[in-house]
């Protein structure tokens, strides 16, 4: 008998169901939510009625899924002008969640979800723990944090609804986190990646070897991280990881996850719209060009979010997966417009120095860049912390290393680095998001 | 006194079912309960020490002849002995912060969840909760049964959840402003360092659109309750719970707030000695024992809880029909026996709130330089009533000296200190330094 | 007669020597012998003591970076040129040395040499062919109390 793509291991999800509609029915589904949420906003947000009438744009005159381009953009700054509820699509009395971004200065973001909202949400959840393997049965670790961020909250719904048991451990406690995940037999885990690295650190500290228990699956997102990170996890703890994406503003986490392939993230984009834009002219690129990734809610009833500029540089690919959903993937995220740097003229972005370092064997994982100005001169240090694969009692060894450290940075980036070899621990380790960027230059 | 005042609401029409009835629905469930315990080993073995079996148990009387459960018991059968169900059938595990060694864990079936947020809907509604409230919940959310039960249940209601968490004070104070919430949910400890902190940062309490709260997760008393309500402007009220019961849920006050209707359909009180083990004589305080009547993953039979406090069979206005206990006095466990005199730290925190010009932040510390027990208790004076004066000091101190001994008849050194130089708690509050259990 | 020595990252910072040994004098183990080999960024810490795994465990526990090699340790006399006999019969075995230090143990403060051959065997069997004494762990660490 044929076996269907989309009962792999007869562990489908029904609720998956929309990651495998036929196309021309998903654009027909598309377009018809689209043509709803614009009338939404153009009846219910003052901003977005605004931003319309300047360009003299009305709802009648989005038909089509190609229309999207007529429609202004959307930016994280105008959730701060709007704070706290001018976005806000419907009245407080249906709001049944609200969330906040932990803004570091000033104002945060708030985002608010409606009963359907969280239903939504729920189930984009389910799809993306579906899409990683996971179902009933599961034993689901949650260390992303609960409370305000959404990274926690999100995955806990998902967890819950997919029917696996699910253990809300929530971030920090490193050490309570690895006996509960050998004390319980957990089979996976949600979190960032580097505290699941800081996780698989730790257990070797407390002499428990993360290959011998029992989890196999690694739902991992929240910050970007590379192929190469993918690969030292996998091969440090012998289990898949996966990268999943989202962000608040559209929803949370939940936006697009990997499948069993690994080979791109799909978008649940029946609820949301992806386009590719040229991030300095605002043009809509076709399929597979790499530029920001914008996206339009297509179903979120509290907050609806118009062709909102994520500042995450992907591309949309457009074979069709192994793994026979027919939901668009786009590539892994490693970079921001955001994030990136200039040095001494040259753009860098993190993502870079974590490939370069990578690539030398004896993988260092635990990095930070340490931006210096120096006599006017930009300054770029990359401090790595020795594990004990590559530390030799040889000081020319030592030195060795940071010699090809620097070679294989400054070959991927063709500027001068300085490399620091630190101890292990000095660098600030993340409970959620890894920092990897000091900049002292405007100190 | 504050402006809100609340309407009797009742969410479920089980919270008034005459008692004949609950009598009924109580035993028809423990005899279920039973049928679901006869195969967790920890039961098995218990029954057949004690030579009792579910067969033996045809009145609620007949309770009585089963042994108890103790925390020490739930630590023993770690991670998965007390379950009830086949592990696939846990959707959660949560887990109480164990002192020492390893936590103890509880676990929830789907339904278990499902019970969980309709009995925190029902204290939740019978304190003022409406669906077009915006609830902020400061409890930290995590392994802990108090964020997650205040945030079913709320969401069970249909009102909107802010989960702040737990920390940053004054984040908390910012959204607790701009996103106008009508409703907190903390310890009464982190209330008191909101309301201190809300001070500090210049703003009037009147900005905020507070009108009721949700205390509980530790013992506080009438006085605090009264300090919080005049400081902050809302009304406050008390529930009681515990993660090996089920969490927040077990109890919970009305709007007459004389006492937390205990949700008898799904729980079964007694109040023994604490001692003899034996049922006190009706009215007085004993430590609270409790069956569950529903639960599915781990019911719990004849948990003692180390809570002190006392039951009130007395109609309540309100027509629930659930018995009342009173607010938690103390713990077998932190009471503390100084100079062969049994005292709860509650009752000192009653008389500070008796002296005017004192802060409810206190510290006792016990220690034993000779042969004798002595208690010094350190007393954070409020700002405005700070006294250059030594002898409007000394009349303060010597005040609070009076009302301790004769709260509690002991004699307490009393050392005022400075305002905010006590530590100051997010979760449950460390009120007392024991020297004499240090080695 | 290889004795087992520890190695341990350290940054070149103000203090940062002192928290490994805490570590160890905490856990009871006694040092033998220390080295360091350091450069303007980082240094290597070498150790010698009497219960290496004890100790390596203790360190790893403490966050360090550690790393078990193989020494070996010659008594020398006490005259010129002492040092000078033995590298001379290395040097005509062709064996590299990779590092040495120098330590005096012992009641009699004997002086030893601390050696890392890249071939550590090769050079035992040569020293004691010339009559060298090669300290053996035992003697190391019963000299040491």
């Amino acid at each position: 008998m044929a076996i269907l793509w989309n009962d792999i291991g007869g562990k489908f999800n029904p609720a998956c169901s929309s990651d495998y509609l036929p196309v021309d029915q998903l654009r027909t589904l598309q377009t018809q939510r689209l043509i709803a949420v614009v009338h939404r906003v153009y009846d219910r947000v003052e901003m977005y009625r605004k931003r319309m009438d300047e360009r003299s744009v009305t709802p009648d005159d989005i038909r089509s899924l190609d229309d999207i381009a007529k429609l202004p953009f959307t930016v994280k700054t105008d959730l701060r002008d709007t704070y706290p509820f001018g976005l806000f699509a419907c009245g407080i009395n249906e709001v049944v969640r609200l969330h906040a971004s932990s803004g570091t200065t000033g104002k945060p973001i708030v985002v608010a979800y409606t009963a359907e909202d969280i239903d939504v949400w729920t189930s984009v959840m389910v799809r993306t723990f579906a899409a990683c393997g996971c179902g009933q049965g599961d034993i689901i670790q949650n260390a992303y944090g609960y409370g305000l961020f959404t990274g926690g909250l999100g995955a806990h719904y998902g967890a819950e609804s997919l029917g696996a048991t699910v253990i809300p451990i929530s971030g920090g406690n490193t050490d309570r986190q690895i006996m509960v995940m050998k004390d319980f037999g957990v089979t996976a885990i949600a979190c960032t990646p580097s505290y699941f690295l800081h996780l698989i650190e730790r257990a070797g500290n407390m002499g428990v070897d993360i290959k011998d228990l029992p989890i196999k699956t690694g739902v991992f997102g929240a910050e970007p991280w590379t192929e190469a990170m993918r690969k030292y996890i996998e091969s440090a703890s012998n289990i898949k990881a996966y990268d999943i994406y989202g962000l608040s503003e559209i929803i949370g986490p939940g936006v697009a996850s990997e499948c069993s392939d690994q080979s791109g993230l799909h978008i649940f984009e029946d609820h949301f719209y992806p386009e590719i834009i040229d991030p300095e002219t605002g043009d809509t690129l076709p399929d597979g060009a790499e530029g920001e990734l914008v996206l339009t809610t297509l179903s979120k009833k509290a907050m609806p979010m118009i062709r909102y500029r994520t500042r995450d540089i992907t591309s949309i690919i457009q074979e069709p997966c192994p793994c026979g959903r027919t939901v668009r993937k786009i590539r892994r995220i490693g970079r921001r417009t955001d994030d990136m740097f200039i040095i001494r003229g040259v753009n860098v972005f993190p993502s870079q120095i974590e490939e370069a370092l990578l690539a030398v064997e004896g993988t260092l994982p635990h990095y930070q860049i340490i931006l210096m100005r120096e006599k006017g001169l930009d300054q770029i240090e990359v401090q790595v912390e020795v594990t004990e694969e590559v530390f030799s009692d040889e000081v020319r060894s030592m030195e060795k290393l940071r010699t090809v450290l620097a070679q294989s940075i400054e070959r991927t980036l063709n500027i001068r680095v300085g490399v620091r070899l630190v101890e292990p621990h000095t660098i600030e380790r993340s409970m959620g998001k890894a920092k990897r960027i000091i900049d002292k230059r405007e100190m | 006194m504050s402006e809100f005042v609340t309407e009797n609401r009742i969410w479920d029409s089980a919270e008034t079912m005459p008692h004949d009835e609950l009598r009924a629905l109580q035993l028809e469930r423990l005899t279920q309960t039973l049928a679901r315990v006869a195969e967790v080993p920890f039961y098995k073995e218990a029954f057949a020490k004690a030579k009792v079996g579910p067969d033996n148990i045809k009145t609620l009387d007949d309770l009585r002849r089963l042994p108890f459960t103790t925390k020490a018991d739930l630590r023993d059968h770690y991670p998965l002995g007390f379950l009830a169900v086949g592990r696939d059938r846990v959707a959660r595990f949560h887990g109480s912060s164990g002192t020492t060694g390893k936590p103890t864990f509880v676990a929830y079936t789907k339904e278990d969840l499902s019970t969980w947020a309709d009995l925190c809907a029902r204290f939740l509604v019978s304190g003022g909760l409406r669906p077009e409230h915006t609830v902020h919940i400061a409890f930290g959310y995590g392994l802990f049964t108090g964020g997650f039960g205040l945030h079913y249940g709320v969401e069970r209601v249909g009102a909107a959840v802010v989960p702040a968490s737990a920390g940053n004070t004054q984040r908390q104070i910012m959204l607790l402003k701009d996103l106008a919430a009508d409703v907190l949910v903390c310890t009464p400890s982190y209330a008191l360092t909101i309301a201190e902190a809300v001070g500090a940062m210049g703003i009037d309490p009147k900005e905020l659109s507070l009108k009721f709260a949700h205390f509980g997760a530790e013992p506080w008393t009438e006085d605090m309750r009264a300090q919080i309500e005049a400081d902050m402007g809302l009304l406050a009220f008390n529930n009681y719970g515990l993660s090996e019961v089920i969490g927040p849920g077990v109890s919970g006050e009305c709007a007459a707030r004389n006492g937390m209707h205990i949700q008898e359909d799904h729980f079964i009180v007694e109040c023994v000695d604490p001692e003899t083990l034996e049922p006190v004589q009706p009215g007085n305080q004993g430590e609270l024992v409790f069956t569950s009547l529903t639960k599915q993953a781990m019911p719990i039979i004849r948990y003692r809880t180390r809570d002190i406090a006392q039951l009130d069979p007395a109609p309540c206005p309100c027509g629930r029909t659930g018995i009342r206990m009173n607010r938690v006095v103390g713990r077998t466990d932190d009471m503390l026996i100084i100079r062969g005199v049994n005292v709860f730290p509650s009752q000192i925190e009653e008389a500070l709130l008796r002296v005017e010009g004192t802060a409810p932040h206190y510290l006792i510390e016990i220690g034993r330089p000779g042969t004798l027990d002595e208690v010094k208790v350190h007393v954070e004076v409020r700002s405005k009533d700070l006294s250059d004066k030594m002898s409007h000091m000394q009349a303060l101190r010597d005040r609070i000296g009076q009302e301790i001994h004769s709260i509690t008849g002991i004699h307490a050194d009393v050392h005022l200190v400075e305002p905010q130089t006590l530590e100051r708690f997010v979760g449950k509050a460390k009120r007392v330094l024991d020297h004499r259990t240090e080695t | 007669m290889k004795i087992k020595q520890l190695s341990v990252f350290l940054e070149n910072k103000p203090g940062r020597l002192s928290e490994p040994c805490h570590a160890l004098s905490k856990a009871g183990v006694n040092i033998l012998t220390l080295s360091l080999a350091d450069t303007q960024q980082f240094g290597i810490m070498r150790l010698i003591v009497k219960e290496p795994e004890k100790a390596r465990d203790v360190l790893t526990q403490a966050g360090c970076v550690v790393k078990v090699t193989e020494i070996v340790a010659v008594e020398v006399e006490d005259r010129p040129g002492g040092l000078a006999d033995i590298l001379e019969i290395i040097e005509a075995a062709d064996i590299s040395i990779e590092y040495m230090y120098a330590f005096t143990f012992g009641r009699k403060d004997k002086a030893a040499l601390v050696f890392r051959f890249d071939d550590p065997d090769k050079a035992i069997d040569v020293l004691q062919d010339k009559g060298v004494n090669v300290i053996g762990g035992l003697e190391l660490y019963d000299n040491a109390d």
